[in-house]
């Protein structure tokens, strides 16, 4: 397959190399430093950036403004989009207005309900669901039209991604569900934090089954724990996410101040396993609030270093 | 049938304490049946504020009337009289009927003793659920009959989110998540395998984002 667009994930992706993202979530406040301390410390062990998109309904500065400034330091932002506020008319917009800084990787979502966030009494907009973000972001770049049908001058040239729940409900739908994204024209995943190594690595099986690894290139998503509060708690609070008993167990039968280092090793090991599971392209280290461990994970995860294009 | 729900009483006190002559006036149909605003449900809030003004020691004289629909023309002329007395009329009505009764009284204020909540069905005694917001151009067909524009919190029209957890939506571990009654309602009708064509992008022109809506049947005008 060649390329569709200038992005360097779509290369390295394409040239058969395990790729590493991670994600920076904006702050609450307009100081840029943060963003660019958080890309500074990450920069030379991953191959993207995500940008997260006002992450749990937090209001925070907007995801392509950060992008930007990424952009501006000669990194590679992912730029992260929810369906939650704006229309198709705002999204298209921001599409353009990401384009023109050469911003060449886009992630569609549909983004956390307002409840969970700072603004609960807020509308939400759903105009178009996370499927058709997909869709309308390969119309335009393959097309080169907007929705409404008009050409657009220099369209955008973005490599397409979204996210996947190996382990959300319904389950007999987990497969289909990507294929239908697949169907959408998204080029590439990332998923959901895998704790339950099992049970992805079947939900692995059943998209080789239907061919679906090879349309599209799946980035195992991985979040180390800090702490054993901190698996129960997305054990047991965060909708939609597996965390088998023993992990927790292994975490709180460690003591307390090496429960962190524990929570890396774990990381670590998943990706070694993961990486023999065919069909897994790369790697998509979440490690929220706590940047300053990814290069530690990538390294010892022998993902470093990164190839040079 | 519409869904509304009483306002709390100190509310709707607010509203009605500055007037002399008030008319809690009942709408006998939707809001009977989710006992809101019935005329039964007016007559109990007539009682209840005789009380208050009576605690609250402020003067004024408080009736109560109601008719079959206050959102149609013909049920209104036996109740005039009762309309005219009034400086308030305070409507048990959906907002709907809160209007209407509002376009015959030119110079009384009318206010609503309900939150107009949704068009819903009755589940149970005494609960109600929504499962339809007017969105002007209906897909249940395709949705197995269950709608992700009322009853999905993101009204995902390629659902669900991956916030779906043992058939609860994200936001809330009492309310079904719309994706996982329509899955399993798909595969009760053999056609799972319809979950897989994607739904396209919605004309929303028909709905609230198109502007106030109209029907005309030309062949019922007269
Ligand atoms: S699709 Fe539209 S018209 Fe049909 S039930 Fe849902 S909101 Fe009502
Ligand atoms: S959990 Fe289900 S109902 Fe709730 S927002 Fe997600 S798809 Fe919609």
């Amino acid at each position: 397959m060649s390329e569709k667009t200038p992005s360097k994930l779509e290369k390295i992706l394409r040239q058969g190399h395990l790729a590493v993202t991670s994600e920076c979530g904006p702050p609450r406040g307009s100081d840029p430093e943060v963003i660019r301390e958080k890309a500074e410390m990450i920069k030379d062990y991953v191959d993207a950036i995500n940008i997260t998109d006002n992450q749990t309904a937090m209001t925070r500065m907007c995801s392509l403004a950060s992008c930007i400034h990424l952009k501006l330091m000669g990194l590679e932002p992912v730029l992260q989009m929810v369906t939650r506020d704006r229309n198709r008319i705002a999204m298209q917009s921001d599409i353009l207005g990401a384009a023109s800084f050469d911003i060449y990787n886009i992630l569609c979502l549909s983004g956390d309900h307002q409840s969970f966030g700072d603004c609960p009494t807020g509308q939400n907009v759903h105009d178009i669901d996370s499927m058709q973000l997909i869709q309308t972001v390969r119309l335009m770049r393959d097309e080169g039209k907007f929705l409404g049908g008009d050409e657009i001058a220099r369209p955008p040239r973005m490599f397409v991604g979204a996210a996947a729940n190996p382990f959300a409900d319904p389950f007999e739908i987990r497969v289909p569900r990507l294929a239908k994204k697949v169907a959408a024209g998204v080029e590439f995943i990332q998923t959901q934090c895998i704790y339950n190594l099992d049970r992805f690595e079947e939900w692995m099986k059943r998209i080789r089954d239907r061919g679906l690894h090879e349309k599209v290139f799946i980035l195992a998503g991985l979040t180390p724990m800090k702490s054993a509060g901190m698996a129960r708690y997305m054990k047991n609070r965060v909708p939609g996410m597996d965390v088998p008993d023993e992990i927790v167990k292994r975490l709180s039968d460690t003591p307390k101040e090496k429960q962190a280092e524990e929570g890396i090793k774990i990381c670590i090991e998943s990706i070694q396993r993961l990486k023999e599971v065919e069909g897994v392209s790369g790697f998509h280290i979440m490690a929220i609030e706590w940047e300053e461990k990814v290069p530690e994970i990538v390294r010892q995860a022998g993902l470093y270093p990164r190839p040079s294009l | 049938m519409i869904v509304g729900e009483q306002k709390p009483l100190e509310e709707i006190w607010e509203m009605v304490k500055p007037y002399k002559k008030v008319l809690v006036f009942g709408c006998n149909t939707c809001v009977a049946v989710c006992h809101s605003g019935g005329n039964k449900e007016a007559e109990i809030l007539a009682s209840l504020l005789r009380i208050k003004a009576k605690q609250e020691q402020v003067e004024m004289e408080i009736k109560n009337s109601g008719i079959e629909r206050q959102c149609e023309h013909e049920f209104y002329e036996p109740v005039t009289e009762e309309l005219n007395w009034a400086d308030l009329v305070l409507s048990t009505a959906c907002g709907v009927g809160v209007q209407f009764t509002a376009e015959k009284l030119a110079t009384t204020p009318v206010f609503p003793a309900l939150n107009t909540t949704f068009m819903g069905a009755v589940d149970a005694p005494g609960v109600f659920t929504e499962r339809c917001q007017g969105c002007g151009q209906c897909i249940l067909a395709i949705t197995g009959g269950i709608c992700p524009v009322s009853r999905c919190a993101k009204r995902l029209l390629n659902g669900p989110c991956g916030g779906s957890s043992n058939g609860k939506c994200e936001i809330n571990k009492d309310v079904d998540c719309a994706w996982q009654l329509i899955v399993d309602r798909l595969a009760a009708l053999g056609r799972l395998d319809d979950y897989e064509k994607l739904t396209p992008i919605k004309d929303w022109s028909n709905e609230r984002s198109g502007g106030p809506r109209k029907m005309v049947r030309e062949d019922l005008q007269q």
